[in-house]
């Protein structure tokens, strides 16, 4: 069933990290939300990392079971702050690991532009979430950060698994759990040309 | 009989720690001053932009820029790729040290301690080699005795959508525009639109890169001065880029673009060599000349 959002800029819901199968399911492509609660940065090699290890069979650093990933590197900290500037990096690099990481229990990913057909439909099968954070304001989101834990991976410098208690963090629903997608839902509805 | 008047040329020396301190201030400061046009060319499209959330997520550009700018902190987490123009005037003779390692320590000094992202790796274990280094210096020759240094920390995200072909001469002005055409759509919202497009035309393979990277240093809103042909084609796919509707983070709107800057320069008869080198709308580079 397809979504059209009648503005996309409305009143943010609420939400928290880590998400419950309720809040995916009551959460539609073009919904703003408030997100608070537990992220884990993971990108490239973080990823690459993940999936061997789930293919071997082996103990995975952090519990992916109803986890949020924040595709994100942050800048380093500078003093007196809790983290450097952080934003979303491009998915698609994640798309090849990201049927997998879901399958085994991930529930909702933060990052920008769209997702290959593979990680929709395991979105849509497993019920999961894909949310868009705005790139490029990363001094701004860095002040959503209220707590920063190194868990993993630290050799990998800024690509290190983070946890970040997060408040606030203002996202934009693009995948929902039935796999509609915000990207193209807006584009039909702008463009003059294809 | 007449004497001819020679010019005297003076050679100015230049030590390599001058360069270091510049290269280094340049990257930090690049990084958290966004630069004065782009600021303004995007409360231009604050202005232009119909969607709801076009507007939201420009202002909250505008905000970030503030921001950063005010407490020190970069702009975007990613602080890029060491991208250099260096212009050397024939009369300069650098002294104290190798030029280009001048230039490198330069970069690791901003990105170590000046609290930027290591964001460089090898291409294939892509283990990170931990101060941002190798940098990527284009270095030209111009007449006189200045140096004048162009930081422009590159980001990866735009640079990925970014591409280059060989086009057949017969496809013309309207295949180069067919081509930028697409790949702008079919970035999407990857490269963090509102993006700014540079394009190439002409020169070689590599050449016609550079062109399009270049273009990027211009001014953002000014046009190409020096071949109305090339302006035209810069209006053309402004307003063609604004009609695909991706807009702001890709959301939907009207502003997908801030600018389309071309740069044109002769090529092979055989050749129709075309770039496209897109850039963020966190647009970066500083200047300075010693």
């Amino acid at each position: 069933m397809e979504v059209i959002p009648l503005t996309v800029h409305e009143i943010s819901k609420n939400i928290q990290a880590p998400l419950t199968n309720e809040v995916v399911a009551s959460l539609n492509a073009g919904d703003m939300v408030l997100l608070s609660g537990e992220v884990y940065t993971v990108r490239d090699v973080a990823h690459r990392r993940l999936y061997e290890t789930l293919e071997k069979g082996g103990k995975l650093p952090i519990d992916l079971t109803t986890a949020t990933i924040f595709y994100a590197a942050p800048s380093p900290t500078p003093p007196g702050k809790l983290i450097g500037s952080i934003g979303p990096t491009t998915s698609y690099r994640m798309d090849f690991f990201t049927p997998k990481l879901i399958e085994a229990g991930l529930k909702g990913m933060i990052g920008k532009g769209n997702r290959s057909q593979e990680v929709v439909a395991a979105i849509k099968k497993y019920s999961a979430v894909y949310f868009g954070a705005i790139g490029g304001i990363a001094a701004l989101t860095a002040k959503c950060a209220k707590k920063v834990e190194l868990v993993a991976y630290e050799d990998l410098g800024p690509e290190a698994i983070r946890k970040i208690t997060m408040e606030n963090m203002p996202l934009i629903v693009v995948n929902d759990s039935r796999g509609n997608d915000l990207y193209q839902i807006a584009r039909k509805k702008w463009h003059v040309i294809c | 009989m007449n004497l001819e008047k020679k010019t005297k040329r003076t050679v100015r020396r230049i030590d390599c720690k001058r360069i270091t301190a510049a290269v280094k201030k340049l990257f930090i400061e690049a990084n958290t001053d966004l630069g004065e046009d782009v600021i303004a060319s995007l409360h231009g499209a604050l202005k232009k932009e119909e969607s709801a959330i076009g507007r939201h997520v420009i202002e909250k550009m505008i905000d970030n820029a503030y921001i950063a700018s005010q407490d020190k902190m970069p702009i975007c987490q990613d602080t890029g790729l060491a991208v250099l123009f260096v212009e050397i005037g024939q009369d300069v003779h650098v002294v104290g040290g190798d030029l280009r390692q001048a230039i490198e320590e330069g970069v690791r000094q901003a990105y170590c301690e000046g609290y930027l992202r290591k964001s460089v790796c090898d291409p294939l274990l892509r283990n990170n080699t931990g101060d941002n280094t190798p940098a990527i210096i284009h270095f030209n020759i111009v007449s006189g005795n200045g140096l004048k240094i162009i930081a422009m920390p590159k980001g990866g995200g735009s640079e990925n959508m970014s591409a280059a072909q060989m086009l057949t001469p017969a496809a013309g002005a309207e295949g180069i525009k067919k081509f930028v055409l697409e790949k702008v759509s079919q970035a999407g919202a990857n490269p963090c639109p509102p993006v700014i497009v540079g394009v190439g035309i002409g020169g070689s393979l590599e050449q016609t890169c550079i062109l399009a990277k270049k273009a990027l240093l211009r001014s953002v809103g000014e046009e190409n001065k020096t071949d109305e042909r090339v302006a035209q084609m810069e209006k053309e796919l402004y307003a063609d880029i604004n009609e695909l509707g991706i807009g702001p983070a890709g959301l939907g709107g009207r502003i997908t673009a801030l600018a389309v800057n071309i740069e044109m320069m002769p090529c092979h008869i055989a050749s129709l060599p075309v770039a496209v080198n897109i850039q963020c709308h966190v647009a970066r580079h500083k200047e300075a000349t010693l």
